[in-house]
């Protein structure tokens, strides 16, 4: 019985995901986007199959998982190459067919009678009262008024069956939404258009442009023609005057042309990559050599309370990153930081930690060994464990020091094994974008460069503020150097995977 | 062991203790410094170590207490602490649970079925994990732009979407999972299976209740990695009311309204409870991180 009911919710779960995913699939497709709704049509068609086909039961079982891991690891990936062949940036952000849309969409007021209005409010949206000259009123449907694009809607005349309108909206509501109801065009059952002008009056309006051959357009107020340009990716006049918004093309090797060839990219790009290395480099160095030395230390059977050692030692890696990096920020503040105050009572001095390059870097250094020794402590320890006794009893009895036991025995017997590990810390900080941003944000800035770069900018930070926070939000370049990222990554995972076979097949 | 230990040794063992201790104390300092801030009065007031006059504003604010200023002003907190505390344990807590369910059903195929491509699919989980996402930001928010058009509460500045940003990233999850599930015998699930059990039941009933340790070790793993992941939530929330605790945290530091004093005490506040949780689970973290890749 338990058994039986079981199994039919499971069956009715099953079909309401199923008509569920069914609806999207039919809203994408309504929304114009054919492919996308194709690919969602594949995956529930790939779902229907795993779970009703017996041969695929194993599938069952992964389906989820490898779904989520396609859709948000490996799609973004795979997304990622495909932007670094665009211009995709904030001044090419529509897709072709939406800037097309947006121009058609475009008005601009003609003579003709004018239509006084008032906005009501319709709970969290609103609607639009008109009122001609002759007294006929018509009212829109209720409009949420945050669109940032230009949109059409029909009117209709006000019947005594429609619910009666709530009190108009005050002077100063209107004036908050003016904005987007300057984008509204008000289609009225005549078949003429209206759209706002001032704050009491609707003016009628005709289309800016109407479609003409080959998908140019024609401007109705001066008869001249704009004509697509898909190398561009923007609508141009004849005289070749590029009209915004641009659309999304794609442009080829362009942005890694403009990486390794134009001077004004390739050149911060070389240095920020320079220190990207360096960076990641002297932070290996750092960590590993203070996480060996304290693991030899708390591997020294002669020291006592090694266990409270460990967990005082190991605090910094426990402590979530976002907090301790943002501690240290106040703490090297240069004017209200503790450290600065210490150093002034002491030397009389006030390093510029935050506006000097050199001192900048030196400030990410300490922290990030502060916050990377313990993993490379314990790791350390583990392989120090590893390590025979024998070979130390031997060495005592030859007379050796501490200082010979560890250059001699410890340090070329842990080398191997550690270096893949090493190697993980190298790409790990080489791409470390959170100490980065909330430390230094990538500043003091380069003051002799063309796009915003910082002298302790990592190349995923520079990425990050190409794409995010730059003005010109050049989303196509960031992916194009995100892509060169990469391939960077996939070689040291490669070298680490080689060295990781090596070693794994001598200790066997 | 009956060595001879000359007085050298007892100076060098004196001197490690020195040294591991002065060394600490550096370390920790920091720490102690926060803390010492946070009890200070005002957001830019230095003194010693140990504050001369303890004043509790910057915690009433971090719990969002309003308090009454010196020049008799109320003061309300800026930010909602607390709140996002909230955001980021729910966000962690959420992906914690779905990553742990998508990543113990894959790994009870990947242990105990046959299926083809079975070691290339393990092997390329893995290779994806590799790159972070940090690299594919970009092409994160366009997607999460795109879905927000159909499914306006999995878009954009919604705490649906950062949920499902972090699902994806259950790789090595999977590998944890099938490593403990490789140690169990796998006679117990036959013998439920001649019993009469299905494949699921033999899973969902006599598997399962073995496992709960690992499960619950990647439970852990999973929620702290949402509560300290930076990126992704930076740059799909935006709204001030929504942020988790790890992009919110940087906006006490801001040049134009520093507020040093209520950061200590905000941090300590949100810092000490994920800090106990990280030590709980640092054991099972590490091993995770050194084994994880390496084993096969």
């Amino acid at each position: 019985m338990g058994r039986k009911l079981e199994k039919w919710v499971l069956l009715a779960v099953a079909a309401v995901l199923l008509l569920a995913g069914l609806f999207l699939t039919y809203k994408i497709y309504i929304a114009g986007q054919p492919l996308l709704a194709l690919v969602c049509l594949a995956i529930l068609g790939t779902a229907v199959y795993v779970y009703s086909a017996v041969r695929a039961y194993a599938f069952r079982y992964l389906f989820p998982g490898l779904l989520a891991a396609v859709v948000f690891v490996l799609f973004p990936l795979i997304y990622t190459f495909a932007i670094g062949f665009t211009n995709f940036s904030s001044k090419n952000l529509l897709t072709y067919e939406r800037a097309r849309q947006y121009f058609l969409d475009e008005t601009y007021t003609v003579d003709g009678d004018r239509l006084a209005f008032t906005l009501h409010r319709d709970g969290n949206a609103f609607r639009i009262r008109l009122q001609d000259e002759k007294g006929g009123t018509f009212v829109t449907p209720a409009l949420a008024l945050k669109q940032a694009e230009p949109v059409s809607v029909d009117a209709h005349a006000l019947a005594p069956s429609d619910p009666p309108l709530t009190e108009a909206v005050d002077l100063k509501t209107l004036i908050q939404n003016l904005k987007a109801l300057k984008q509204v065009a008000v289609k009225l059952p005549n078949g003429a258009a209206a759209s706002v002008e001032g704050l009491h009056e609707f003016a009628p309006v005709r289309p800016l442009y109407v479609a003409g051959a080959e998908g140019a357009l024609v401007n109705q107020q001066d008869q001249s023609v704009i004509k697509p340009n898909f190398t561009t990716g923007f609508f141009e006049s004849s005289t070749g005057e590029q009209i915004k918004p641009g659309f999304k093309v794609g442009i080829g090797w362009a942005n890694f042309k403009h990486i390794f060839t134009e001077r004004s990219f390739s050149e911060p790009f070389l240095r920020i990559f320079l220190w990207t290395i360096i960076f990641s480099g002297l932070t290996v160095v750092f960590t590993f050599g203070v996480g060996v030395v304290l693991a030899v230390l708390l591997n020294w059977e002669a020291l006592r309370f090694r266990g409270f050692y460990r967990v005082m030692l190991f605090l910094p890696y426990a402590v979530p990153g976002f907090i301790s990096i943002l501690v240290f920020k106040g703490l090297f503040n240069e004017n209200f930081g503790e450290l600065n105050a210490m150093l002034n009572m002491l030397f009389g001095v006030r390093p510029a930690w935050f506006s000097d390059p050199l001192l900048a870097k030196v400030m990410l250094l300490i922290v990030n060994t502060w916050l990377g020794y313990p993993y490379m402590m314990v790791l350390c320890m583990g392989l120090i464990k590893a390590i025979p006794a024998d070979l130390y009893e031997a060495s005592a009895i030859a007379g050796a020091g501490p200082l010979t036991n560890f250059f001699r025995i410890t340090l070329p017997l842990i080398a191997r094994p550690i270096m893949p590990l090493l190697i993980s810390s190298f790409a790990f900080n080489f791409n470390n974008f959170v100490l980065i941003s909330l430390l230094t944000g990538g500043r003091p800035d380069f003051l002799d460069t063309k796009v915003p770069a910082g002298t302790t900018d990592l190349l995923v930070s520079y990425t990050y503020r190409i794409a995010f926070e730059d003005s010109g939000q050049n989303f196509g370049l960031a992916a194009a150097i995100s892509t060169v990222i990469f391939v960077m990554v996939a070689i040291l995972s490669l070298v680490n995977l080689r060295l990781t076979k090596v070693t794994q097949t001598e200790t066997r | 062991m009956a060595v001879v230990l000359d007085k050298s040794h007892r100076w060098r063992v004196a001197l490690a203790h020195l040294g591991v201790i002065a060394f600490i104390a550096t370390v920790i300092f920091p720490f102690l410094l926060i803390l010492s801030i946070s009890l200070r009065p005002g957001n830019f007031a230095s003194g010693d170590l140990i504050p001369s006059h303890i004043s509790l504003e910057h915690w009433r604010l971090a719990l969002g207490i309003a308090y009454q200023g010196p020049d008799g002003q109320l003061v309300e907190p800026q930010f909602n602490v607390l709140r996002w505390l909230w955001n980021s344990i729910k966000v962690a807590g959420m992906s914690a649970i779905i990553g742990l369910f998508l990543s113990t059903t894959c790994a009870y195929a990947f242990a105990r079925m046959q299926f083809v491509f079975k070691k290339q699919l393990m092997s390329s989980l893995l290779l994806m994990q590799m790159f972070p996402s940090v690299l594919a930001l970009v092409a994160i928010y366009a997607i999460f732009d795109q879905i927000g058009v159909y499914i306006p509460w999995l878009g954009i500045d919604t705490h649906g979407g950062l949920v499902l940003a972090y699902t994806g990233g259950i790789a090595l999850h999977i590998w944890t999972i099938k490593g403990y599930f490789d140690t169990i015998p796998t006679e117990i699930e036959e013998a439920a299976k001649v019993d009469g059990a299905t494949a699921f039941q033999a899973f969902r009933y006599v598997l399962l209740p073995m496992a709960v340790p690992i499960l619950m070790v990647v439970f852990l793993l999973a929620f702290i990695q949402g509560i300290i992941e930076y990126p992704i939530a930076s740059v799909l929330l935006h709204e001030k009311d929504n942020l988790t605790l790890a992009v919110g945290a940087k906006q006490f530091l801001y040049p134009q309204h520093y507020r040093w004093g209520d950061f200590a005490a905000a941090a300590i506040l949100s810092g000490l409870p994920i800090t106990a949780v990280f030590l709980l689970a640092q054991r099972w973290m590490i091993s995770g991180l050194t084994s994880g890749g390496v084993k096969g």
